[in-house]
């Protein structure tokens, strides 16, 4: 990082409640500021994760998505309005991100991600914060993100029930293959649209893979690595679980057998979806 | 001796909607098959056809990976609690 430049008088006021907060102050607030995040979906997990980080004061956030808002959205994704149906996922978060804090840059990525631009779009960010609906992308992230030394926040929801951890990269730390090697036949587990979803339950899940973010660039405190973080919002109970590095891991192993992007076949019920 | 078994939602239709069911055995394999006579096919995407854990459910006693103990064999013991994860994709379902 070059000589740290002064707060202006409006991220003074702005961040007042961060730089006078223990643990983060104004040091972690200039990391907040010089940092860029990715986050890999504008839906129910993007929406908060998006949302927070921009208020939070990150100083770029990417947005991936290439879908449009439609109005069975609105029951969770926050981040978009009644007026935003019909309109790219991308183009509503970038304006309401813009809406929420308009000192920080916030850039949209209105695309799939497939093995072919993955590692250019996630390339210029510190860190990748994951909140895709399907396996695909999401092994497609995490192999990314291991090629390129990047932490990965994970986290994912079905029906009331919710995941989350972080994975950074490096020697002997568990990625997502420690913890599911590959994708599950379609059919025998649940994926995308099966079954419907709380709509606050990405507003929780979604929050923490925030704060992790936060964590990851300030360097406070003790993130989720190495652990996974479960919830479950009928019974209201937290729980958690060891996630360790495996050696017969096909990508972070001792032995890769997978030592390039995959571009797995959409499933799930699921059409394939344009090019 | 009985142990806990908390299931994950897409197991749950098979035991009549219960996030937690009580089960019996000395090791794992034991109460998977307790469990599969209790509640007939719960435990079908759980092993897989040679007998093994399907990698892509992972099952923990308390809080450890049973992979790393070990696996079907791992002994259980009253007031532990086994807990059944599937793989979920889901972020965003639109």
């Amino acid at each position: 990082m070059s000589e740290a430049r002064r707060f202006t008088e409006d991220e003074v006021q702005r961040y007042a409640r961060h730089i006078i907060l223990p643990n983060v102050g104004g040091a972690g607030q200039r990391k907040l500021l010089d940092a860029s995040v990715l986050v890999i979906g504008a839906g129910g997990l993007g929406s908060p994760i998006a949302l927070y980080l921009a208020a939070a004061g990150v100083g770029k956030i990417g947005v991936v998505d290439f879908d449009a808002v439609d109005v069975s959205n609105l029951q969770r994704q926050i981040l978009h309005t009644n007026a935003d149906v019909g309109r790219s996922k991308v183009e509503s978060a970038l304006e309401h991100l813009r809406a929420i804090n308009p000192t920080i840059e916030v850039v949209g990525h209105d695309q799939l991600l497939f093995s072919t631009n993955v590692f250019e779009v996630m390339e210029p960010y510190d860190v990748v914060v994951d909140g895709t609906d399907n396996f695909p992308v999401r092994y497609l992230v995490n192999d990314a993100t291991q090629f390129l030394g990047k932490p990965l926040v994970y986290g994912s929801i079905y029906q009331f029930e919710g995941q989350a951890t972080v994975f950074m990269p490096g020697k002997e730390t568990p990625c997502y293959r420690c913890l599911f090697p590959t994708p599950p036949p379609p059919g025998t587990v649940p994926s995308c649209a099966e079954g419907g979803v709380f709509g606050v339950l990405p507003g929780v899940i979604g929050s923490i893979q925030a704060t992790e973010a936060i964590k990851l660039i300030t360097g406070e405190g003790d993130t989720l690595e190495g652990r996974l973080l479960l919830y479950d919002a009928l019974d209201m109970s937290f729980q958690e679980v060891k996630i360790r590095w495996d050696a017969d891991c096909p990508v972070c192993g001792k032995e890769p057998t997978i030592t390039e992007l995959i571009d797995y076949e959409q499933f799930c019920g699921v059409p394939a979806r344009p090019e | 001796m009985p142990v806990q078994v908390k299931l994950p939602t897409i197991l749950r239709k098979h035991a009549g909607g219960e996030p937690k069911v009580s089960a019996e055995g000395a090791t794992l394999r034991d109460v998977l098959d307790d469990l599969e006579t209790k509640y007939p096919g719960i435990t079908k995407n759980v092993r897989s056809e040679d007998g093994g854990l399907h990698r892509f459910i992972n099952v923990y006693l308390n809080d450890e990976d049973v992979r790393y103990l070990g696996s079907l064999e791992t002994e259980v013991g009253e007031g532990d609690t086994v807990s059944i994860l599937p793989a979920v994709a889901g972020g965003s379902p639109g």
